[in-house]
């Protein structure tokens, strides 16, 4: 099974091909309306395109929500460089399998949301850069991007507009930091994955120091149905600044794990209960991570919430990559602390001080408190190092490793109490998370 | 001129160009953010995450090195926040620091101990195990300490950006993350030493100079490189009568902080165990040791005797002693032996150059001039090779104001990788294919021509004649290969030119015998060789000749010797020197190797033993005579002693010279020779030879 069962709640838009026979070919794709967008896009002037994304109040699916509409606008009209077009398909921020499948079931999809991007920019190569995991993908996407040049889709002259377009898959090199947009960049460019300084942003300085937009995989296959049909439907899928459908990848202890796509702004307990099928074996809601590994931790009593941008920043949490993430009453939070902080120092470039140096204190710190060898002091030296993290590392990664904990320790304060002085984990036994 | 923009730093109004770095703004407002990624004139990092400050309106600190400078910026850089995000950056970057700070060589030097004292917690509140990695061994100059790395990357960027070697990089990620080098296990490179003394923190150690002593307890002394032509400034670090290092890390002299293998680690020949320190006569065949008084009486005898009878002296100076010492000896031969069989090894063509451009002022280019003119073209020389300095700052010209290069050499060189335009010619052969490059170089603002040993005569005219019908303003540099082989010409070192180019037949006296001229002649009587060593490539055909060697080393023209006197070193006397731009510094005395004696005291000593009407000298009293007399050298002499190097002039120039193009040859040193001195010192011959210029990458 390529997919997970859907759900009746769903509302299918850009998962509207998954489950059809030989969804990813480019004639199921034709089928159903494929590049209709394109061919409107081609009527449209640039300025038209963009106007239709910023109506849609599609919002960036990579995790920072940025209005894809005014992230296209920042790229220069007039420039004597050529621009390019690049999809974040590096898919690293744990919980998050979404891109994946939208590539897998629907390739074409992606293909024709950077031609529109393309046409709305004025850019005429595009990239996908994929991570290395996702190797299997790669072939999917090239075998696709080989149907679209046979189809006319790609290419010279396409159908006959004068406009040129190529597309090249790029396998991801590097760690999670890869999915950064300027370390993703870096690493396209052939050199080590590193942010870079910013401003210049990419819409300006992007790819070859040239002007680039950089979007994520769903953000490029929402594209399609926007322009298809029009901003504003998309938009009155989701709620106000948040528009359409997003696509959740619901992990833990439910009993149906997986991707829904569901309206913006759908209630998570609705989510957890009524689409992925309650916790499993009858276990109570402890915590929900709501957006990845990189936002703050929702306590079972906070998760009463619309899952859009704006209620998660009001709750101190993040809508993030749509990684949902449920926890169960057995879950040990000391232990979801520690298996968070080991992925960031593993993943951590290396390039800023308090990145570099602070996820592995904390992760040396918070192994020896799991291991009941903490000290009472030190529950608030775990929450202290997260905070002279925040806000001041180079890029991001930083405050992703330390706002989960801010948060946990907060949130979770007793079970951090529960673990000093050589008490076992209270949880050990029962936890299903491997650390 | 950019626009400028009023702000506020710390409750102080600043101005400011718009757009300049706000570290360095505060900075020339006398407020210090501290920084360890941030290095002037490198490329910006933003990753020590060290000089983050409050900046009104922005939700959270912003790093100050990255930072333009707006118009009416409110920026405060020392509140409760700052300092205590400061503090926070020191205690992560603490954390794998390993503490060895008493037996580390950056010890009193080091920049994180500096921070930690200012902005640092009193206690450790890391209890974790720290990451260990062992030491290596990249290079007989180059360790690596991977846990005293605290990832700054000036390393990188400086033989990447600075040098164009680009041997260091980046391995690992996270907390792993290390520099490497680029042969996986060691350097091939310059061993220039600049990545270890722009190192912070005592991660890169030098094989040289590791765990000699502390820093505070030597003797620092500011003096001139005594290797190549292009007049270094380094600061020579003295333990119990040792050199023991030499950097030049308060970034004086015309070198800022560049130096090459030589004026970094090349000071070893000093303390050589086979240097000369008595003074040697010939008995029965056999080199024997004497006494300074037996030797110069001897010396002195035998002069005295050759000059009575009228015979044929032949004398050949250095081109590393000082003005002072090349000043006097000319006064020496001319005046108390009475001949003008005097000349030096001639490196390049300095004599045609001064010729062509008949006392033009302003028509020689100073050191700084490559750093700041808009184009040079280098004509017949391997610049990185043979004059590193002047081969940094051109590209530091290139990379901070995107200067136009040309080159014109027979076989690839480093400067190829960002010059505008790279030609091949044979040697010898280069002007035709200068000519070639007439347009652009004549669609350019300005130029600096700089030219090899194979340059010279004729062609030296030509080029000039070229360089005038540009119509656009061009500098030269002639291209000499030692520490003062210009002063050597400027104070007239040679047969036909008497101290600042001027004539000898203005003196009434024939010109004397050339270098070579004086090597074949049958008759020679006495031969007096100075701090050089011409027997190594040529063979002295009298066989009667007494022959009088003032040296550091048994070179092989001291092995012909009948007398030796062992000579003091640069680094070992006062005095000055002339670079191959003609910028004139000041030598200061770093040590005293016993048994030795500076060629200045020796002159005088022989003076008094043959009666001649003067002498003693003191180096400051030849240097006032040296500025009232020589063309070009009237430059001020406080402001020299204070460290300032000064482009000399020689303005008479009006002379007809006698091509001897057959005279002129460069020795050809690489980055790890410098002549016979070279093989003295320790550190050249432990290092690989330079493969070419190029590295593989
Ligand atoms: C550490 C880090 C990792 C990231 N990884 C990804 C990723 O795997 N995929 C992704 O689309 N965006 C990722 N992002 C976000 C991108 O930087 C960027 O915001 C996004 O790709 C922009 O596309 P969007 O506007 O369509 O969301 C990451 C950001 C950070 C700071
Ligand atoms: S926060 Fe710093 S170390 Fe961490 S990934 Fe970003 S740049 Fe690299
Ligand atoms: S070796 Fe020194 S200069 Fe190089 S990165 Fe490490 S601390 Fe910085
Ligand atoms: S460039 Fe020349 S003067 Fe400078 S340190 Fe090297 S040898 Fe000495
Ligand atoms: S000096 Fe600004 S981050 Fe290092």
């Amino acid at each position: 099974m390529l997919y997970n069962e859907p759900s009746p709640l769903e509302v299918r838009l850009l998962t509207r091909r998954f489950g059809l026979p030989n969804s990813a070919s480019i004639e199921t794709y034709l089928a159903t309306e494929g590049y209709v967008a394109f061919r409107k896009a081609l009527q449209m002037s640039p300025e038209q395109i963009i106007e239709e994304v910023k109506i849609s109040n599609l919002r960036g699916r990579g995790g920072a929500g940025f209005p894809t509409g005014l992230k296209w606008s920042f790229v220069p009209r007039q420039s004597p460089k050529p621009k390019f077009v690049v999809v974040n398909a590096d898919e690293g921020e744990p919980g998050t399998c979404k891109d994946r499948v939208l590539m897998e079931n629907d390739p074409h999809q992606l293909l024709e949301g950077m031609l529109i991007a393309g046409l709305a920019v004025g850019a005429h190569t595009g990239y996908i850069y994929i991570r290395g995991e996702y190797r299997y993908l790669i072939e999917i996407m090239d075998r696709a991007i080989e149907e679209a040049y046979q189809h006319g889709y790609l290419g010279k002259n396409i159908l006959g507009s004068g406009f040129d377009f190529d597309v090249y898959t790029h396998t991801g090199a590097g760690s999670y930091e890869c999915g950064e947009e300027s370390a993703l960049l870096e690493s396209l460019e052939g050199k080590r994955g590193i942010p870079r300084i910013r401003p210049p942003f990419p819409a300006v300085v992007g790819a070859f120091q040239c002007p680039t937009v950089l979007n994520n995989v769903e953000t490029f296959c929402a594209i399609p149905a926007i322009i298809r049909d029009g901003g504003a439907a998309f938009a009155a899928l989701g709620t106000p600044k948040n528009g359409g459908t997003r696509l959740f990848a619901i992990s833990g202890h439910v009993n149906r794990p997986g991707v829904y796509e569901l309206p913006m702004g759908f209630n998570l307990l609705r989510m957890i209960h009524e689409v992925a099928g309650g916790i499993r074996n009858g276990k109570k809601l402890k915590a929900v991570i709501p957006g990845g590994t990189s936002c703050p931790v929702l306590k079972a009593e906070e998760c009463d919430i619309p899952m859009d941008f704006d209620s998660l920043a009001r709750a101190k949490s993040m809508l993030g990559s749509g990684g949902v993430i449920v926890m169960d009453e057995d879950t040990c939070m000391v232990k979801v602390a520690l298996r968070i902080m080991k992925f960031y120092a593993h993943e951590s470039c290396g390039w800023c001080v308090p990145c570099r140096e602070g996820t592995l204190w904390l992760k040396k710190l918070l192994t020896r408190f799991h291991e009941g060898q903490g000290r009472r002091s030190e529950i608030d030296l775990i929450g202290g190092l997260a905070r002279n993290m925040l806000g001041r590392t180079f890029c991001p990664l930083g405050d992703a490793a330390a706002m989960p904990t801010i948060s946990l320790v907060e949130k979770f304060y007793e079970e951090f109490e529960a673990h000093l002085d050589g008490k076992p984990c209270p949880y050990e036994i029962k936890t299903a998370v491997r650390v | 001129m950019a626009d400028r923009v009023k702000l506020q730093i710390d409750g102080k109004t600043v101005e400011a160009p718009a757009g300049a770095l706000l570290i360095n703004v505060a900075r020339q407002a006398g407020i210090d953010i501290p920084a360890f990624c941030y290095y002037d004139g490198l490329a910006l990092q933003a990753a020590c995450r060290m000089c983050l400050v409050e900046v009104e309106k922005a939700p959270k600190l912003l790093a100050a090195c990255t930072l333009p400078v707006t118009d009416g910026m409110v920026v405060r850089t020392e509140t409760a926040q700052v300092r205590e995000a400061r503090k926070a950056m020191l205690e992560f970057l603490l954390t794998n620091h390993p503490l060895d700070c008493p037996v580390c060589d950056k010890g009193g030097e080091c920049e994180l101990q500096d921070a930690v004292f200012r902005y640092g917690a009193g206690e450790s509140r890391f209890t974790e195990e720290k990451l260990h990695v062992p030491e290596a061994q990249w290079s007989p100059v180059v360790y690596y300490d991977a846990p005293r790395c605290i990832l700054c990357y000036r390393c990188v960027r400086i033989c990447d950006e600075g040098l164009g070697v680009r041997a260091l990089g980046v391995v690992n990620r996270g907390a792993t993350t290390e520099i490497a080098p680029n042969r996986g296990d060691h350097l091939e490179c310059d061993e220039c030493g600049m990545c270890i003394d722009i190192c912070p923190v005592g991660a890169l150690t030098s094989g040289i100079y590791r765990y000699k002593t502390r820093p505070w307890e030597m003797k620092h002394v500011g003096t001139i490189c005594t290797h190549c032509g292009d007049g270094c400034k380094t600061t020579l670090g003295v333990y119990g009568g040792q050199i023991i290092r030499g950097n030049n890390r308060d970034r004086s002299g015309i070198n800022d902080e560049f130096l090459c293998i030589k004026g970094r680690y090349a000071f070893d020949f000093v303390h050589h165990p086979d240097r000369l320190r008595t003074p040697l006569v010939r008995r029965n065949g056999q080199l024997v040791e004497t006494s300074w008084a037996e030797a110069l009486d001897l010396v002195a005898r035998k002069f005295s005797e050759v000059k009575a009878r009228g015979r044929k002296f032949g004398v050949i100076g250095s081109n590393r002693t000082t003005n002072e010492e090349n000043y006097v000896l000319q006064t020496f031969v001319r005046q108390g032996l009475g001949t003008n069989n005097l000349d030096h090894h001639r490196t390049g063509d300095v004599v045609s150059l001064v010729a062509a451009l008949a006392g033009r002022q302003g028509a020689l280019a100073a050191s700084a001039d490559l750093y700041q003119r808009k184009a040079a073209l280098i004509v017949a020389a391997d610049l990185a090779q043979q004059h590193p300095l002047l081969a940094f700052l051109l590209r530091a010209n290139w990379r901070h104001h995107q200067a136009r290069v040309y080159v014109v050499t027979p076989g690839p060189v480093r400067e190829d990788s960002y010059a505008v335009r790279s030609v091949r010619a044979p040697s010898g052969e280069e002007l035709a294919a200068v000519e070639s490059l007439r347009d652009a170089l004549a669609a350019e603002p300005e130029l600096v021509i700089l030219f090899g040993d194979s340059v010279k005569g004729e062609r030296v005219r030509r080029l000039v004649e070229f360089g005038d019908s540009l119509g656009i303003s061009v500098q030269y540099v002639c291209l000499l290969d030692y520490s003062n082989s210009r002063g050597a010409a400027d104070m007239g070192v040679l047969p036909d030119l008497l101290p600042g180019y001027a004539p000898v037949e203005a003196s009434g006296a024939p010109p004397g015998l050339t270098l070579p001229e004086m090597l074949d002649a049958p008759d020679l009587d006495v031969l007096w060789v100075i701090g050089a060593n011409p027997l190594a490539r040529r063979a002295l055909t009298s066989k009667e000749a007494f022959v009088v060697v003032q040296d550091l080393f048994l070179t092989e023209t001291a092995a012909r010797a009948d007398v030796i006197l062992p000579a003091a070193s640069a680094y070992e006397k006062t005095g000055t020197v002339t670079n191959t731009c003609g910028e004139v510094q000041r030598l200061r005395k770093a040590v005293e190797i016993p048994g030795t004696k500076s060629d200045l005291e020796i002159f005088g000593l022989l003076a008094r033993r043959m009666g001649l009407p003067f002498g003693p000298w003191r180096p400051e009293e030849v240097w006032e005579e040296i500025r009232a007399n020589v063309s070009g050298y009237n430059v001020p002499s406080a402001l020299l002693a204070a460290g300032g190097a000064f482009p000399t002039f020689p303005a008479s120039g009006l002379h007809s010279v006698r091509p001897k193009p057959e005279l002129i040859r460069s020795a050809g040193d690489t980055l790890f020779t410098s002549g016979t001195l070279g093989r003295y010192c320790k550190t050249l011959s432990s290092v690989r030879e330079a493969p070419g210029t190029l590295y593989r990458s």
